[in-house]
């Protein structure tokens, strides 16, 4: 833990702040259907034509079943056209490597990930996705699924903000608006700021070099189906290889990488994700990925204070936000850098920390904090293998991941998921106080409770139940490289990011199995939409409430006392809810660590 | 008055109560409450584990008991607080029982009946030494009334047909007179049955915040019961065995069986605790939408201000002597039987020792005041070669028209005072002898002691006070100055009560007001909380949703501090509940986990004994925690009128930041006193 990794996050906390309040501001105008921004003049024809076509009316507003259906209908549609074009991309152009067909089960987990924000990979991008796949199938899914999770954190807003009304927005002006005038713009900026720092962006097929020095090695046998192949115990067979070339990825990086950030999807074009040299070559392209992650999500809690007409909430949820985050962020740098009691009892340095598993250019300390930011959204892009971390250094990532991603957050999703627990926070504090619970003026009843916590219930239910089912499965443990507590973090976070839509893996288990495809899958679907549905369900029942007007007796939604308790709120039942099951994996592998033991 | 509270160990109430607890163990029951009934479920299996278990018999039995207990424990809290409601009634219920009224028959003739059989409209006949059998209204004649029975004050009152005073309650008694009474509930309907029901648990409905909390509690249970259930195949996995009774005792020490124990006793002891200050209340909702007014109205008379305005001050024209306005003051008044009229007399001699004179023999003759004169005075014949004299006292423009038609001068000085008179919230009087200006009397309000402190703690609950009055403007803001209201409603008509409270509520606000006459009905009905006066007209009680039997108009801000300290207790105590979950971690998963990882040692911060000591003291913690909150339960966490940030910091540090950290000690305590016992 040095000065240089402080002064980083100091930089990093000052910029991200910075930005807020111009995201706020702009987002207000966004998220407007009547909204001015300074690309009308070149985007207003472009989204009349879009509704035109679409036929919607973009003067009508939906209610929140109105609004849950548009939303649920074009998800669906979207990930059966993904689904179709990765079943027959051998028939269709953009090919030049000649990928073949997507097997079912990961065609469905890749279409359910993408269409869900996640992101989770199956595949090696780079030796299964043809252009075509990469740029129309996946990246639709990179643009419409933030830009849907924006828009249902709009709606809630909006049903705290309005009153006495059933209305919440028109989810396809929503969608259409934050692509446009959103992610679009903002992209397209940041992908050249990228390609300035050496990312490319090109369609060329990729190049072939020779090695200097042939290396061999042992990968999995795969048969013609790409399924890897197994032996009797279910384990996949081994086969030795020799290297004489190099096959160096190329194609439109610089693109793909900015949605990817800026949208928290996470999906990386090479299975190095960002740290490919490619996909994140300086230090800069660093900290600027870091930023992108977490500047809607930022943007969004100006917004929400802007919406509810009290900017000091606003940024009660933005300080929540960030206290969480260092304190992850610093919790995983400590522990990186304390390095493994092992490698030292073999003569790594103690000063060294712990660089398995870590690019070299990005260090312990951009390591640590890239994975913290990683989790706390919804992104899923990684710098350095999670698998790798300390014991209680990749807790971190896998307990943000099991909060619910509510530090900052997926876009959007990050939102919704934090207004939950303040809505519980304020219900069970708010009684406290002497009074009907009370936020923002609305009246918390059961309704708002059950919803609250419905979406508790589905997160704890899908992340445990999923990887209970597996630890004592066949299919489950068969995908195991790794055994012990070890191996039991590896299916937790595994269920944990897709349950979550992060996308980032914990590596060391073979998932690209019928089995584990379908799972996750099932996973993804129902930590996005299962959540959605109670959460757009809240947004309805707050929108009809009359609005009392604030009081001293009022319950405070802002200064430190309400951080205090949101951030006390967010711990316990997280930890509640996860601890007996970190306990039995990262905790107790901790714990052995230190005894010498190894997984 | 207030009715005391039992003791909490009387063993009149603890002793049933003990049988209650067992008698409650039946499922229907228990399934009302979610928490507790997991809880139950968890003490059947572990005492059905007592029998299959191969090993750690001891240790499986102990288990069972202390789940039982902790079922019995929540059980006996809410048996204590019905109990206690139940006696409570019970004296209000006082002498209903066993009632022979007269019912006045269709040919005129009475009849005896039962009580009981009383049906709404039926007509009775009380006479002086008889109990009245149930609610109604005089219709026919007046008698006095002692009604000690319901709000202990032994002064009777007087009820009579017609007008304010015609409500009557059932279990008071006639002391004089005969009256006629038109009964007005159908049996099983009144105020009192319907408060014996909000303080028995198996019959209570639960209000909307209890509702709201027990989903909370049920989901949180839920969450917990998956996390424990999901704990087994990863035991599984980690080639680690933990047995059911263990596995029941982490979910029971999970799921919030403090708060789902005492959840039901918070409720009840808060009806017992508005019992005790003799409101009567028609729902638990109401009570609980208390604690939620934004606004109260108040009638000034009565409420704010003493009865009635008094004297306070002469003031003399210029040119005066002071003694001469007095003397003339005293005449004027003495024969006004207004209690106004009375105060300057009385004021007079206090101040100035003038005596009450007998003037009845100088023949005089008293002007008494009417709507069209607006003033009264006195007569004096010329008489024993004094000059006749026509002393008057009256409202300022009354005594203008007087004098210029006189032909007398009305002084400046006199406008003067009299505008700063009314101005400071007085009533101004010029008294005149002839056509000469004597002066001013200044009538004030009083304002009762001690209420602007409790407007001043209304504010800081974030309650807005509104006074009613049909004074004019003036005299109402120098009056709501002084009371310290927010705002006032001056020149109030009935129906401008109504358009007041309508607005109000527009705004989202919640209001509340306390009335008791046949006027007020409207607007108790639309008010989210209307307390009606028990003195007051059975429209009024009927139209509210409480009812204040010893008829104290500030009872109001009793009610709301009522209902505050119930939902406070019940948001404290499910904080309290929620953070006692740290600490048992910290003793339950190192404990479970120690056999197959010994290396987990450090995560016993506790240094507890064994895996078998940790776990048996944490469900001991947990058991007995419930007991030693019921008294909390019953009595409710102190509510302080220090604003809603004060409260909640001392609260969350107080429930949160003790919950967490209590159990720490109390389960090492534990885990040393049964370890010395060799318990385990």
């Amino acid at each position: 833990m040095n000065s240089s990794g402080w002064i980083q996050l100091a930089l990093f906390v000052g910029a991200l702040a910075l930005i807020t309040k111009p995201m706020g501001l702009y987002l207000m105008q966004v998220l407007d259907a009547n909204g001015k921004t300074w690309l009308d003049p070149v985007l207003k024809p472009l989204e009349r034509l879009t509704y035109k076509i679409m036929g919607v009316r973009a003067g009508e507003e939906h209610d929140w079943r109105g609004y849950t259906w548009a939303m649920l209908l074009f998800s669906l549609a979207s990930c059966v056209f993904t689904y179709a074009i990765l079943r027959l991309q051998n028939f269709l152009p953009l090919n030049p490597q000649g990928f073949g067909a997507l097997s079912p089960d990961l065609a469905f987990n890749t279409a359910v990930s993408f269409t869900t924000n996640t992101n989770w990979q199956s595949y090696a991008g780079e030796s299964t996705m043809s252009y075509l796949s990469q740029m129309v199938a996946l990246t639709i899914h990179n643009f419409a699924s933030a830009a849907i999770g924006i828009a249902i954190a709009a709606a809630l807003v909006r049903g705290i903000a309005r009153h006495s009304t059933r209305l919440l927005g028109n989810f396809w002006v929503d969608t259409v608006r934050v692509t446009y005038y959103l992610l679009v713009p903002i992209c397209l900026v940041f992908a050249i700021v990228l390609v300035s720092q050496g990312m490319i962006q090109n369609f060329l097929p990729y190049t072939k070099a020779k090695l200097l020095e042939p290396m061999k090695i042992s990968v999995a046998k795969v048969d013609d189906k790409g399924q890897p192949v197994l032996d009797q115990a279910g384990k996949p067979v081994m086969e030795e290889q020799t290297i004489e070339d190099q096959t160096i990825v190329q194609g439109p990086m610089a693109s793909q990488v900015a949605i990817k950030m800026l949208g928290t999807n996470g999906g990386g074009y090479t299975n190095a994700n960002a740290a490919h040299p490619f996909e994140n070559p300086t230090p800069l392209s660093n900290f600027l990925q870091m930023l992108s992650i977490f500047s809607i999500g930022s943007g969004l809690t100006w917004y929400l204070g802007r919406m509810t007409k009290n900017q000091a909430h606003g940024w009660a949820i933005w300080a929540t936000m960030t206290i969480l985050f260092l304190t992850g962020a610093v919790v995983a740098w400590h522990y990186e850098a304390a390095g493994n009691p092992i490698h030292q009892q073999l003569g790594v340095s103690f000063a060294d920390g712990n660089m398995e598993g870590k690019e070299v250019r990005f260090g312990i300390f951009n390591s640590a904090v890239f994975a913290t930011i990683t989790t706390d959204a919804s992104c899923g892009a990684v710098n350095a293998m999670h698998d790798s971390f300390t014991a209680l250094g990749g807790l971190v990532p896998l307990f943000n991941i099991q909060l619910g991603e509510i530090i900052f957050g997926g876009v959007g999703a990050g939102l919704y998921g934090m207004l939950v627990f303040v809505v519980l926070a304020v219900f069970i504090a708010g009684l406290m106080v002497g009074r009907t619970p009370e936020y923002l003026g609305k009246k918390i009843g059961a309704f708002d409770v059950k919803m609250a916590m419905l979406t508790l219930l589905i997160l704890a239910m899908t992340i445990l139940g999923f990887s209970a089912w597996a630890v004592v499965s066949p299919w489950g443990l068969a995908g195991l490289n790794n055994s012990g507590p070890h191996g039991l973090s590896e299916i937790l976070y595994a269920f944990s990011s897709a349950t979550g839509n992060n996308g980032s893996a914990f590596a060391g288990l073979t998932a690209n199995t019928p089995w584990y495809n379908t799972a996750l899958g099932i996973a993804m679907l129902f930590g996005r939409f299962l959540m959605i549905v109670p959460i757009m369900a809240l947004a309805g029942s707050l929108a009809q409430k009359k609005l009392v007007p604030a009081s001293a007796g009022t319950f405070p939604v802002h200064g430190g006392t309400f951080v205090i308790l949101l951030i006390g709120t967010i711990l316990l039942v997280g930890a509640l809810n996860f601890l007996p099951v970190l306990a039995l994996g990262p905790i107790v592998e901790h714990f052995l660590t230190a005894q010498g033991k190894l997984f | 008055m207030t009715h005391k509270a039992p003791s909490l160990f009387d063993w009149k109430i603890a002793g049933p109560a003990v049988g209650d607890a067992f008698k409650k163990l039946d499922p229907r029951l228990m399934f009302k409450n979610p928490v507790m009934f997991v809880t139950l479920v968890g003490a059947v299996l572990t005492t059905v584990g007592i029998f299959t278990a191969t090993a750690d018999r001891g240790f499986i039995t102990q288990l069972a008991v202390w789940l039982w207990f902790t079922v019995l424990f929540a059980n006996f809290a809410e048996a204590v607080a019905e109990g206690r409601g139940k006696a409570q009634a019970q004296v209000l219920r006082g002498t209903r029982v066993n009632t022979v009224a007269r019912r006045v028959g269709k040919n005129g003739e009475a009849e005896e009946v039962s009580a009981d059989n009383l049906r709404k409209g039926d007509v009775v006949i009380v006479r002086a030494g008889e109990p009245i059998p149930a609610d109604g209204d005089v219709i026919e004649g007046a008698a006095t009334v002692d009604e000690s029975a319901i709000t202990g004050e032994s002064a009777p009152v007087i009820r009579e047909s017609g007008g304010d005073r015609s409500a009557v309650t059932g279990g008071t008694r006639v002391l004089s007179d005969e009256i006629k009474i038109r009964i007005s509930i159908n049996p099983g309907e009144g105020f009192l049955d319907r408060m014996i029901s909000l303080v028995e648990g198996a019959a209570r409905q639960k209000t909307p915040n209890e509702i709201a909390l027990t989903i909370l509690l049920s989901a949180l249970t839920l969450i917990f019961l998956l996390v424990c259930v999901t704990l087994k195949p990863f035991s599984l996995y980690s080639a680690t065995v933990f047995s059911v009774p263990v596995l029941i005792a982490l979910l029971v020490c999970l799921i919030p069986t403090t708060i789902g124990g005492l959840l039901s006793a918070i409720g009840i002891a808060g009806m017992d605790r508005l019992l005790q200050h003799n409101v009567l209340a028609m729902s638990g909702r109401a009570v609980e939408a208390s604690g939620d007014v934004d606004v109260l109205l108040l009638d000034k008379t009565g409420t704010i201000t003493l009865g009635n305005r008094q004297a306070t001050d002469f003031l003399p024209a210029p040119g005066i002597a002071i003694e001469r306005l007095v003397d003339a003051a005293q005449l004027a008044s003495l024969a006004d039987e207004t209690p106004e009229g009375r105060s300057i007399a009385v004021l007079a001699k206090e101040k100035f020792g003038l005596r009450g004179r007998e003037v009845a023999a100088a023949h005089a003759v008293f002007v008494p005041f009417t709507a069209q004169t607006r003033m009264s005075g006195v007569d004096f014949p010329a008489l024993d070669g004094k000059p006749a004299r026509r002393i008057r006292k009256g409202a300022s423009e009354a005594m203008r028209v007087l004098i210029d038609r006189e032909g007398g001068v009305f002084p400046q000085a006199i406008v003067e005072t009299v505008d700063n008179v009314s101005r400071s919230g007085g009533t101004p009087l010029v008294v005149t002898d002839g056509k000469e200006v004597l002066g001013v009397i200044n009538l004030k309000d009083i304002v009762k002691g001690g209420i602007k402190e409790r407007f001043a703690q209304l504010r800081k609950m974030g309650i807005r006070t509104v006074m009613i009055t049909g004074d004019n403007k003036l005299t109402a803001a120098a009056i709501a100055a002084e009371a310290g209201v927010d705002d006032f409603l001056a020149e109030a008509k009935p129906e401008d009560k109504l358009a007041l409270i309508r607005k109000e509520q527009a705004g989202g606000r919640m209001v509340a007001m306390i009335g008791d006459g046949t006027n007020d009905a409207p607007a108790l009905a639309q008010a989210d909380v209307g307390v009606a006066m028990n003195t007051g007209t059975q429209a009024a009680k009927e139209a509210g949703n409480m009812v204040d039997l010893d008829s104290n108009p500030t009872k109001l801000i009793e009610i709301i501090e009522i209902s505050k300290q119930l939902l406070i207790t019940r948001g404290s105590l499910t904080t309290f509940s929620i953070a006692n979950d740290v600490a048992k971690y910290f003793a339950i998963i190192p404990a479970m986990l120690m056999a197959t990882f010994p290396a987990i040692s450090p995560l016993n911060v506790m240094h507890l004994h064994s895996p078998n000591s940790a776990i048996l003291s944490a469900i001991i913690f947990n058991a007995l925690i419930i007991v030693a909150l019921i008294p909390l339960a019953l009595r409710g966490v102190k509510f302080r009128p220090i604003g809603a940030l004060a409260i909640l910091q001392r609260n969350l540090i107080i429930y949160g930041g003790g919950g967490v950290l209590l159990p720490f000690v109390g389960i090492k305590v534990i885990d040393v006193l049964i370890t010395a016992l060799k318990l385990v």
